[in-house]
């Protein structure tokens, strides 16, 4: 392959790898968000899932309204839903509903674990089996509702308000298809990261909601109200998370919903808090890397042994436990995950 | 008295309580089940519109309608008893192993390629010896691999765990391409189900119940797994590390050595789960053999507290409540997945009970004085 080639391989491998990394990237800045107030979310793909389910169900009510006011004499007038789909109503309403759908299950894990003291492996384990069920269950029951004959929902009316490129893209050769070619959602899942990097690093409340982390009874002491700053991260990171699914579902598959396609893209994410030692603003590049090496089997040619292809799959789950080896095995104190990371806090107990 | 008149008290106040009797302790579990079963029904109802009766009847007769039924259920419980009893130990140490998933699935590896591989060369009764062997073996190595990096290193194994699940999967995807059967499928379906290999490296068959042996042999295990922990200086040591280090190094136990020991046992435990469900049931091997169940084991353990005999109630309760909100599903027309919104529910309500038995909630009486109080 000649290296013109190779680029042109390049430039078209790069956007894949993206779209690929941003479910990835909310999933982890929402997670890094609640592990830094020191609570090990195992829910986060039960809550990615319930993300992306949400606002499918925003969305598809907000299409069966508009379906509604468009049928004249029982036949639906396609130009006219297209005039009444209004595209902010398009994107508020699945963003909202998703980050509804997140912030309940946030509260169920915070209520758990934060004011109950139960055990955070237990509830993380317990909130993916939930909410990968009632992910799948809303969607099936939707699937049914919606009467088609393919497994899935096709919202692809609404969906393109969400992967509208940026306009000017397409003049742009390269760069545009490098840098411009994704949906403001893309966008926003850097800014957010970006955010939340700023926030834990250089604000107070960042300070303290790392000492919640560290060590709970030290922050206590200093008057710090520990399970507001529980509630709060652990919510806000559920949200973010959440609109993981909702890229996914809206943007990267077009507004298509088919049960368990999302996979195992929560527990990557939560791989990738690791491999980024606990900081956002890493996330950005690391995400796209993961989503590099979630689709790099696709283009390793491989000859006739199609079985190697599952090797390459392993590539991100391989490399996140490299990280996390190297970064014990270095104890740089910067390095570690926050020192009561897992625990629960009892004033009263040493 | 005139500084608490200054100060308020907050509305809630809690404490931890002294050990509560046993029995009270399952009252407030049962009471949490009965109120789960009742949100349940009342969302079984909401969504299928029938009445509660059928509900219940249905959920029943999902493990004891035929004795089929009856016996898959047994099975099933056997199986999720089989890797909850391996993880615990690891648990006891409070060592967060929630890799069982991948442990159990190396071990499913291990027996299948001992069934492939040895076939032609072997005779039936040394290919089971070599299976056995291997898919301790396999599994052992599973958990080594995160005891080594923690008892050295401090590397959390919750996440080296949970990554090494899916190195898992990925293997035995990898090697279901390889021995595929037919060509092109990318499954490996039954192995060893025709001449001339007819049943080389499937567990006998004992009283005429191809069920019987796993369900002895999990039983037997979970004899000895209550023996091992309660009786044993092993089992001590590993409760000493799990509750304080510190206390472990002046009693000179060495932690780090406990630690691996510990974890090599739990993972050769969740290989035999393996063998059990390729050599003795399946005779397959999928991605999905496991079914989760390694993550399912790690409530089960919770909530037995870690105790093997408690173990058998606790997956009994899990596979009941799958099996019949499963039945609910095929039977009122649902998606399948409504069996894990039932199962997240029931277990929020458990794990939430847990707080009532170790804490005490008292409120703020009027005026601000709590009863102790007064009564100095």
């Amino acid at each position: 392959m000649n290296f013109a080639a190779f680029l042109a391989e390049l430039v078209s491998f790069i956007p894949r790898a993206v779209v690929q990394g941003i479910p990835l990237l909310y999933g982890s800045t929402g997670e890094t968000l609640t592990e830094k107030s020191g609570n090990l979310n195992l829910g986060i793909p039960g809550v990615m899932y319930v993300g992306g389910i949400s606002g499918v169900v925003g969305a598809f009510l907000y299409d069966q309204a508009v379906r509604g006011r468009a049928t004249v004499d029982g036949v639906l007038d396609p130009q006219l839903y297209d005039r009444l789909l209004n595209p902010f109503l398009s994107i508020a309403i699945p963003m909202l509903s998703c980050l509804l759908g997140a912030l309940l299950m946030g509260l169920i894990y915070c209520f758990l674990t934060v004011s109950l003291r139960a055990n955070q492996n237990v509830t993380g384990l317990a909130l993916t089996t939930f909410g990968v069920g009632v992910g799948n269950f809303l969607g099936g029951s939707l699937i049914k509702l919606s009467g088609s004959d393919v497994p899935s929902i096709a919202l692809t009316k609404i969906s393109i308000f969400f992967h509208q490129p940026l306009p000017f893209a397409a003049n742009l050769g390269w760069f545009g298809s490098l840098f411009l070619s994704y949906g403001f959602m893309a966008y926003l899942a850097v800014a957010i990261a970006l955010l939340v990097s700023y926030f834990l690093r250089r604000t107070r409340a960042g300070l303290h909601l790392r000492s919640v982390g560290e060590n709970p009874a030290t922050a206590d002491a200093a008057g710090i109200n520990v399970a507001r700053y529980k509630y709060a991260a652990t919510c806000v990171g559920s949200m973010i998370a959440g609109l993981g699914g909702l890229y996914y579902v809206m943007d990267y598959a077009s507004g298509v919903w088919s049960n368990n396609a999302f996979g195992d893209r929560g527990w990557l994410a939560i791989a990738l808090v690791i491999f980024t030692i606990w900081r956002p603003s890493v996330g950005v590049g690391a995400s796209f890397l993961f989503g590099g090496l979630y689709i790099l089997h696709m283009y390793i040619p491989t000859g006739t042994m199609l079985a190697v292809k599952e090797l390459y799959k392993m590539a991100p789950y391989v490399v996140t436990l490299i990280v996390l080896i190297l970064s014990s095995l270095r104890n740089k104190r910067e390095n570690q995950p926050p020192q009561h990371l897992g625990l629960p806090y009892f004033r009263e107990e040493r | 008295m005139t500084r608490e008149t200054k100060s308020r008290e907050p509305l809630v106040h809690i404490s931890r309580r002294g050990a509560m009797p046993w029995w009270r302790a399952w009252l407030v579990r049962a009471g949490a089940i009965a109120l789960a079963l009742a949100v349940c029904a009342l969302l079984c109802i909401l969504v299928t519109g029938t009445n509660p009766l059928d509900i219940g009847r249905t959920v029943f007769e999902a493990s004891f309608k035929t004795s089929r039924k009856f016996w898959v259920m047994l099975h099933s419980v056997a199986i999720l008893l089989c890797i909850s009893l391996a993880v615990t130990p690891a648990f006891r140490m409070r060592f967060w192993n929630v890799g069982g998933e991948g442990q159990a699935l190396m071990g499913c590896l291990a027996s299948a390629a001992c069934m492939i591989l040895l076939r032609d060369s072997l005779p039936n009764w040394a290919i089971i010896v070599c299976m056995v062997l291997a898919s301790c073996l396999a599994g052992a190595i599973w958990g080594f691999l995160p005891a080594f990096f923690k008892a050295n290193w401090n590397t959390n194994e919750t996440l080296f765990t949970l990554m090494m699940n899916y190195i898992a999967t990925q293997l035995v995807a990898f090697f279901c391409v390889v021995w595929e059967n037919p060509r092109g499928s990318g499954q490996i379906g039954i192995i060893n189900q025709r001449a001339p290999y007819t049943q080389l490296g499937w567990l006998p068959v004992v009283g005429g119940n191809k069920y019987l042996l796993n369900v002895i042999i999990v039983g037997v295990l979970c004899v000895l797994m209550f023996l091992y922990l309660s009786f044993s200086k092993h089992g001590f040591e590993l409760s000493v590390v799990g509750e304080s280090e510190n206390t472990a190094h002046y009693l000179g136990i060495k932690v780090k050595r406990v630690i691996i020991r510990t974890m090599v046992l739990s993972g050769a435990l969740c290989g035999l789960t393996g063998l059990l469900l390729t050599g003795g049931n399946d005779h397959t091997l999928t991605t999905t053999l496991v079914g989760g169940r390694g993550f399912t084991a790690v409530m089960v353990s919770w909530l037995a507290k870690f105790n093997p005999l408690w173990m058998i109630l606790a997956s009994f309760l899990l596979v009941f409540l799958e099996r019949g909100a499963g039945d609910i599903s095929t039977n009122f027309g649902l998606n399948a997945s409504f069996s894990d919104i039932l199962t997240g529910i029931i277990l929020f309500f458990i794990i939430g009970s847990e707080f009532f038995i170790t804490y005490r909630v008292s409120f703020r009486r009027h005026g601000g004085h709590r009863k102790e109080a007064i009564a100095k």
